[in-house]
């Protein structure tokens, strides 16, 4: 064992993780796949605006559905961004051998396990920010009636999923010897809650006829399904997508609901970047 | 200043090093000097806290596994592999690397100018040829003025030229009760560097001793091509063999067994025999 949890954490130096935290997000501005992300998300995010807003029902329902169209985008091109980019992180900074110059400095395992999740969190941060800044710019210019709020929440959900996918993929890459088993984990983990989640559980409350509180806590606990919940919800304030799961949330919940969703989505931000850390921090030969 | 009691690392069974103990006092210089594979590599990696490890590491009374990041501070390493980030320009690989210690921008220029780097700061780490990472390497090294300087291979990338002068300034570094901890398998380059050699074989120490009693300690050999200055090869051939040398015709010379401490013999055998030598070449 390199050295205990309570060692790596008692050297602590916020001013270090900020150093390490403004490299990450500096190398990330830089890089190729930053710009491709971004410019994609951003392009596509504009096309849906403006497919979603025909001028005759321009207004608060355009509004809407550039929302909704946004939050389908987002729950199928984030996560894999989120989780391909952290799965990426420790293994290919390790096999880079970037990780030992790193790690030859007075610095903590702590330190550069934090100061590196931050600068890539600000990079997915900002990227998201290119592409909603977009679609918002898009809905203005065709006059959809833009609900600020409702759209200002599901921008911080979209941050919040983001940070989520991210913690995973480093979980994936301190598991993970290679960078390139590391993502292609992460392209299964992807595959996984986007599609086998959805379809699975579906397939499942069908073929088991689930009842309706364990078909929606199936589905809730997925991370993908619950920021896809929580945006529907902070845009409609319903949960008809979800068919009697919905209803019964609704009804069984009431208020609360949202904050369920938020409390799923933010322990999903916590666990795997916690247990990534601990397993970083007792882990690995450099 | 650097006490190492038993240290063992182990890949599974396989023990890379194996009861490992050294003691290195403050303005000593040392080299862990052995074949690839020796274990010396991992030994500086263990006092950095880059690898897990039993036994025991102090550097200046702090134990390495509880205290990394102080014993770190109070170290410059340059890695046998030089690993930088290779979208950084120079200089913003050693401004991160003085931000990390907290260093004033000021000192990146110094070490700049004393590594001799100041043509290439802005230049990306990913056009840097290897003597010029070797450099930007014990740039980064020298960044705190540390009183430990922990070099693997510091010389393995370099040309003869560039090899010389690192080695004039690795020297010049051993001043001011500096710590020098040297990994190499050059034997010249050691006994120009330290005070003490610490030979390795399979993890474990063989010989410790100076660096001019190594050859002979370890039983180093080596051949000496001869090129003669027209005299007959059988005539020098002759006397070297007489002289106690193993000798052999080598088609336009001489291919002569020394020491690696005894070569001049072997001239001053041919040089009394009145057979003029043009050229010379040692072979390992």
């Amino acid at each position: 064992m390199i050295g205990t949890a309570a060692a790596a954490t008692r050297d602590f130096e916020f001013d270090l993780v900020a150093t390490i935290a403004r490299k990450e997000l500096r190398d990330a501005l830089r890089a190729r796949w930053f710009w491709l992300y971004s410019l994609g998300f951003a392009v596509l995010a504009a096309l849906l605006a403006m497919v979603a807003l025909p001028q005759d029902i321009a207004g608060s329902s355009g509004f809407g559905r550039t929302a909704a169209s946004l939050v389908a985008l987002v729950q199928l091109v984030l996560p894999l961004i989120g989780l391909t980019l952290g799965a990426q992180s420790i293994a290919g900074q390790a096999e880079r051998g970037t990780l030992r110059f790193l790690m030859s400095h007075p610095v903590t395992r702590s330190e550069a396990f934090v100061g590196t999740y931050l600068g890539l969190v600000a990079a997915l941060v900002a990227m998201c920010g290119v592409g909603f800044g977009t679609a918002g710019v898009v809905a203005a210019v065709r006059n959809a009636g833009i609900d600020a709020a409702a759209f200002s929440r599901i921008a911080l959900l979209s941050w919040v999923l983001a940070a989520a996918m991210l913690g995973v993929g480093m979980l994936i890459s301190t598991m993970a010897r290679r960078s390139g088993a590391a993502l292609g984990s992460a392209v299964f983990a992807w595959l996984a809650l986007v599609f086998f989640g959805e379809l699975g559980i579906m397939g499942t409350a069908v073929a088991t006829q689930m009842p309706v509180n364990v078909l929606f806590f199936s589905a809730v606990f997925n991370p993908v399904e619950a920021f896809r919940l929580a945006s529907l919800s902070a845009l409609s304030g319903s949960l008809d997508v979800l068919g009697p799961a919905g209803t019964y949330a609704v009804d069984t919940y009431g208020e609360s609901l949202e904050w369920l969703l938020i409390g799923v989505l933010l322990a999903w931000v916590i666990a795997p970047a916690a247990v990534a850390w601990l397993r970083f921090v007792k882990g690995r030969d450099l | 200043m650097i006490h190492i009691d038993a240290l063992t690392k182990r890949y599974g069974a396989l023990a890379v090093v194996d009861d490992f103990s050294m003691q290195v006092d403050a303005g000593e210089s040392v080299a862990l000097w052995g074949p690839n594979g020796a274990g010396k590599t991992t030994v500086v990696r263990c006092i950095l806290g880059l690898l897990s490890y039993e036994g025991s590491i102090e550097v200046d009374g702090l134990d390495a596994r509880k205290h990394g990041k102080a014993v770190r501070r109070r170290m410059g390493y340059v890695p046998q592999e030089l690993s930088f980030y290779d979208d950084l320009s120079v200089l913003e690989t050693l401004d991160f690397s003085a931000a990390l210690r907290k260093l004033p921008t000021q000192r990146v220029d110094e070490v700049i100018e004393l590594v001799d780097l100041g043509g290439h700061r802005d230049k990306l780490v990913r056009e840097l040829s290897g003597g010029l990472k070797q450099r930007l390497g014990l740039a980064s090294a020298l960044l705190p003025d540390p009183p430990v300087l922990l070099l693997d291979e510091p010389t393995s990338n370099l040309d003869a030229a560039a090899r010389e002068s690192a080695v004039e300034l690795l020297h010049d570094l051993r001043e001011g009760g500096r710590i020098l901890v040297v990994t190499s398998h050059h034997l010249e380059e050691v006994g120009m560097l330290v005070d003490r050699v610490v030979a390795m074989e399979a993890g474990r120490i063989t010989v410790e001793c100076p660096p001019n009693e190594l050859a002979e300690r370890l039983g180093l050999r080596a051949w000496l091509h001869v090129v003669l200055d027209d005299a007959p090869i059988a005539d020098a051939v002759d006397a070297l063999c007489s002289g106690g040398f193993d000798a052999r015709a080598n088609s336009y010379g001489v291919l002569v067994e020394v020491s690696a401490q005894g070569k001049g013999r072997a001239l001053e055998v041919l040089r009394h025999a009145g057979i003029g030598v043009a050229d010379l070449e040692v072979w390992r």
